[in-house]
């Protein structure tokens, strides 16, 4: 290997605050390779990016460009030496066309629209996108933009491209279709950087395999010569099963069942599309889909925070009991007497207050109940006995249960988060996301909480986005597309292909009709 | 590009949490560096600014009337103080506590104005009607912006400021017209004795009702399931609508709890130290109020230090004027300055500044070694001279 790297990072530290993000990091980027940096959530490859597209500077270390030490003080100083980053978070604005979005930020002058979209144009023939540069952003999928995002940045001329977590948002085939990309522009010679924590991925794409681990770099590897088990056993330190215990609880009743529910967010967009199926109690059911094809809706609305435009959704706590929950508030569910549980997406946008510690957090769910319902005074006794037992069973790591939660660590925050709602002893457990951003410890922590709570009669609804962790941890799997659900599987019998299929079937034949917003817009 | 390894010149960096020592060193440092830099003004008057100064303590605390004096500002501030601060806790920008003061203190004086020369009720009865009806009307003027932020979202932070003017148009009506005592005079009279707070210990006996207050709003804020909802909607209204709050309701009452205390504290000013009402009422107490409560970061008993030390400050360059003929704008340019350190320096508690090392220091290196050079060419100058001589 003598030749000389596109770019290369020498003893990399990043610290923020007290804790370390990048720890004496050495990496080499090639010319006509694809590089995957692998590496569990949080273990610094984002920030290491970072560093490289210029919105990040190094404490210490050096970056060196075809052999020539640089400093990168800004994203415009890496588009001068040719990197670009693609993030996991599209930064493209809504009411502008793909190629006004393409030039945006770029030259000076007057803006030739025609100049651009024919030399769009030719980006798109040499890689094999396929886009229409007049068209606007708010009308485009999720693939669409980030095909704009890769074009923005080749037509900047970036010799080198970062794509942090590209996949998260695709469904299998157009995953492959970014994949064929890819490797065509890697065929042009240019260097690609994948960032990912996808083993599959991993295995598929890349000629060399960056591991990085809690901050620190662990080695670089050639694809061909390494196994996903080599490699998970590098990323996580030790060698783990990737086996989920999945008992089956006998006698499984219907707890919840929802009939063509639909609902609309705030700007009057169909969210949800007659939405028809059955929660078991002592089930776990497993919700799979494209980010954004109304998870997020249904568990709101099942939970009573996010209006019903019509349909039911009705709580059975025996055969002959029916308690209809559409248009109930979260207050009047609890009153009710029915068991609800929520682990929102956003933990402490949602389901946390950051700036209190963990006896105001479990505060949030008993703030109402106290020996007088009708005290002004708030009863501080029971929830701090409740955070106490939640520190100790689930080993929160924080130095006491009076530690500011918005100051622990993503997976403590989540424990805290689950113990408070599964310690509500529900009858119905939403979850969304609930291991996103965890070490695979912690993660396995939720998924045996979440079966200890199937095996208690619980319905447990678990919308996640690893389909092999779906496969593994749920009985049923309901997969919806687009608001609509367009499959339910049994998850001991399904395939990955299948599911992906799912993801995208009615998909394209829907768009169109059912899926149009609402007044006109 | 020639220099490429270039890098910014100051940095910031989250600071990880202080130790609490160096954060009250940090504060500390800051209000003496900001009466270092306070001295300059003075010094521009052609004063000792350490004369200044001693002025300023002596001029507000030395003797017991200007002791008495010194409390009778801080009063209104730590009222108001207290008025916003469930506000600002809710990430509700009240900035109407000079409207809310004003329109208690209209409903106050309608009160006193109407009934005490009939003498209908007896002087406790009389106070207690204009309290409440003050409380009621500020209450009431604080609702409307409330109600638009929660019903419609509007921005609070300029409906509640564009109401204080509309407050205070009204007492210029009220002066001018209705409630004008001699024609032309535009002043409307004093009240009568009857609608006047008592003296406590030579101060009316507005200080208590602003202790019990304090003492109320500390209980509300900590103890009480208001307190915890108000507190859990300042960090995330998501949040609380998980949790079951209705937080527009709740919007609503605490901003009315927060204009009825202004209403009380326009009664205060009204009753216990003006005993007539005016245009400039509220005197800007609706706004020197946020420093307060800001500074205090809310803390209900960490506001009546902060008030006093205002208070101290105000009387103090009154009497700056009147002793060493210091204007009134130089005294406020030093309120200014301390105020700025105060509130800056919660910056430096927050981050740090990472200054590039090599080059600053290779440049200071350089600069005193052609500062060296220069001097010693000048002396061995001056020595040939003087040979020369």
């Amino acid at each position: 290997m003598t030749e000389t790297p596109a770019i290369e990072l020498k003893g990399i530290t990043k610290r923020f605050g007290s804790v370390t993000a990048n720890d004496n990091v050495n990496l080499q980027i090639f010319k006509g390779k694809i590089l995957s940096l692998l590496g569990e959530n949080g273990s610094g490859k984002t920030t290491l990016m970072n560093m490289i597209s210029g919105i990040y500077q190094p404490d210490e270390g050096t970056i060196s460009i075809n052999g020539k030490q640089v400093s990168i003080l800004s994203p415009k100083d890496a588009y001068r030496y040719g990197i670009g980053m693609i993030h996991q978070h599209y930064k493209l604005i809504d009411v502008f066309t793909a190629a006004e979005n393409i030039t945006l930020g770029h030259g000076s002058g007057r803006l030739d629209i025609e100049e651009t979209n024919r030399k769009v144009k030719e980006i798109c023939d040499k890689y094999g996108f396929k886009i229409d540069p007049r068209k606007k952003v708010y009308d485009m999928s999720v693939s669409e933009k980030q095909t704009i995002e890769i074009i923005k940045v080749l037509y900047k001329g970036a010799e080198t491209l970062i794509l942090d977590e590209p996949t998260a948002v695709l469904t299998p085939q157009e995953t492959e279709r970014l994949f064929d990309i890819l490797r065509n522009m890697r065929n042009d010679n240019k260097a690609i950087v994948i960032i990912t924590h996808k083993l599959s991925e991993v295995m598929e794409l890349s000629d060399n395999v960056a591991i990085l681990r809690k901050g620190k770099y662990i080695a670089t590897v050639e694809t061909s010569k390494t196994s996903p088990k080599e490699l998970t056993d590098m990323m996580v330190g030790y060698s783990v099963s990737l086996n989920i215990n999945r008992p089956k609880y006998i006698g499984a009743k219907p707890k919840l069942s929802v009939r063509f529910l639909s609902c609309r967010d705030a700007e009057g967009v169909k969210k949800l599309n007659k939405v028809s199926f059955t929660a078991m109690g002592g089930e776990i059911l497993g919700i799979a889909g494209i980010a954004g094809s109304g998870q997020k809706e249904l568990l709101e609305c099942i939970s009573g925070l996010h209006p019903v435009d019509s349909g039911e959704i009705v709580f059975t706590p025996d055969e002959n009991t029916r308690i209809d929950l559409v248009g109930k508030s979260p207050t009047e569910i609890r009153k009710a007497g029915i068991g609800m549980a929520f682990v929102p997406e956003d933990r402490l946008g949602m389901g946390l207050v950051g700036s209190m510690d963990m006896t105001g957090n479990m505060m949030l769910r008993s703030w109402k109940d106290s020996k007088n319902r009708k005290s002004p005074f708030i009863d501080k006794k029971t929830p701090e006995k409740l955070a106490k037992e939640i520190w100790e069973k689930l080993g929160v790591v924080a130095p006491s249960t009076s530690f500011l939660v918005r100051k622990m660590s993503g997976g403590n925050i989540q424990k805290v988060l689950v113990g408070r709602e599964i310690a509500q002893k529900p009858s119905v457990l939403l979850t969304a996301y609930a291991v996103r951003g965890l070490d695979i410890n912690t993660s396995y922590t939720i998924y045996n909480l979440f079966t200890e709570e199937k095996m208690n009669g619980t319905a447990v609804i678990y919308v996640g986005e690893d389909l092999d962790v779906l496969l593994e941890l749920c009985d049923r799997i309901l997969v919806l597309c687009a608001g609509q659900v367009s499959g339910i599987v049994d998850a001991r019998t399904a395939t990955k292909d299948q599911i992906g299929l799912l993801m995208t079937k009615s998909g394209r034949e829907l768009k169109s009709e059912s899926i149009a917003p609402a007044g006109g817009r | 590009m020639a220099n490429e390894t270039r890098q910014s010149l100051i940095r910031l960096a989250r600071r990880e949490q202080m130790k609490s020592e160096y954060v009250w060193g940090i504060r500390i440092g800051s209000i003496i560096f900001a009466l270092l830099l306070g001295c300059i003004p003075i010094m521009t008057t052609g004063n000792n600014p350490f004369s200044g100064f001693a002025t300023i303590i002596n001029g507000s605390l030395s003797k017991p009337i200007y002791f008495r004096q010194t409390i009778k500002i801080a009063v209104p501030l730590l009222g108001c103080a207290l008025a916003i601060a469930p506000c600002f806790k809710m990430r509700f920008w009240n900035i109407g506590g000079e409207g809310q003061i004003t329109i208690g203190a209209i409903a106050a004086s309608f009160f006193a104005l109407k009934i005490a020369p009939e003498g209908s009720l007896p002087h406790w009865g009389l106070l207690l009607l204009m309290m409440l009806s003050a409380a009621i009307a500020g209450g009431i003027w604080a609702l409307i912006p409330a109600y638009f932020k929660a019903k419609h979202n509007t921005n609070e932070t300029l409906f509640t400021l564009m109401m204080n003017y509309i407050a205070i148009g009204i007492v210029a009506y009220l002066q001018g017209g209705p409630w004008e005592g001699r024609k032309g005079s535009q002043i409307i009279p004093m009240f009568k004795s009857s609608a006047r707070l008592p003296d406590v210990f030579g101060v009316h006996a507005g200080w208590i009702i602003v202790l019990l207050i304090t003492a109320t709003m500390h209980i509300y804020m900590k103890y009480t399931k208001q307190g915890y909802e108000i507190a859990v909607i300042g960090d995330s209204e998501n949040t609380a609508k998980y949790a079951g709050m209705n937080v527009e309701r709740i919007i609503m009452r605490t901003m009315f709890i927060s204009g009825a205390i202004c209403g009380i504290i326009g009664f205060i000013i009204a009753s216990g130290a003006n005993h007539t009402l005016y245009k400039g009422v509220a005197n800007g107490v609706g706004f020197t109020s946020i420093t307060v409560a800001w500074l205090s970061q809310l803390n209900a008993f960490v506001m009546i230090l902060i008030s006093f030390v205002l208070a101290i400050l105000s009387k103090g360059s009154q009497t700056l004027q009147t002793r060493l003929s210091v204007p009134a704008s130089v005294s406020e340019i030093v309120t200014g300055i301390l105020l700025f350190c105060m509130l800056g320096c919660e910056f430096f508690i927050n981050y740090k500044l990472i200054i590039r090392e090599n080059p600053i220091t290779g440049f200071c290196e350089k600069t005193v070694s052609k500062a060296k050079k220069i001097c010693s060419k000048l002396i061995s100058r001056n020595k040939s001279n003087a040979k020369e001589a």
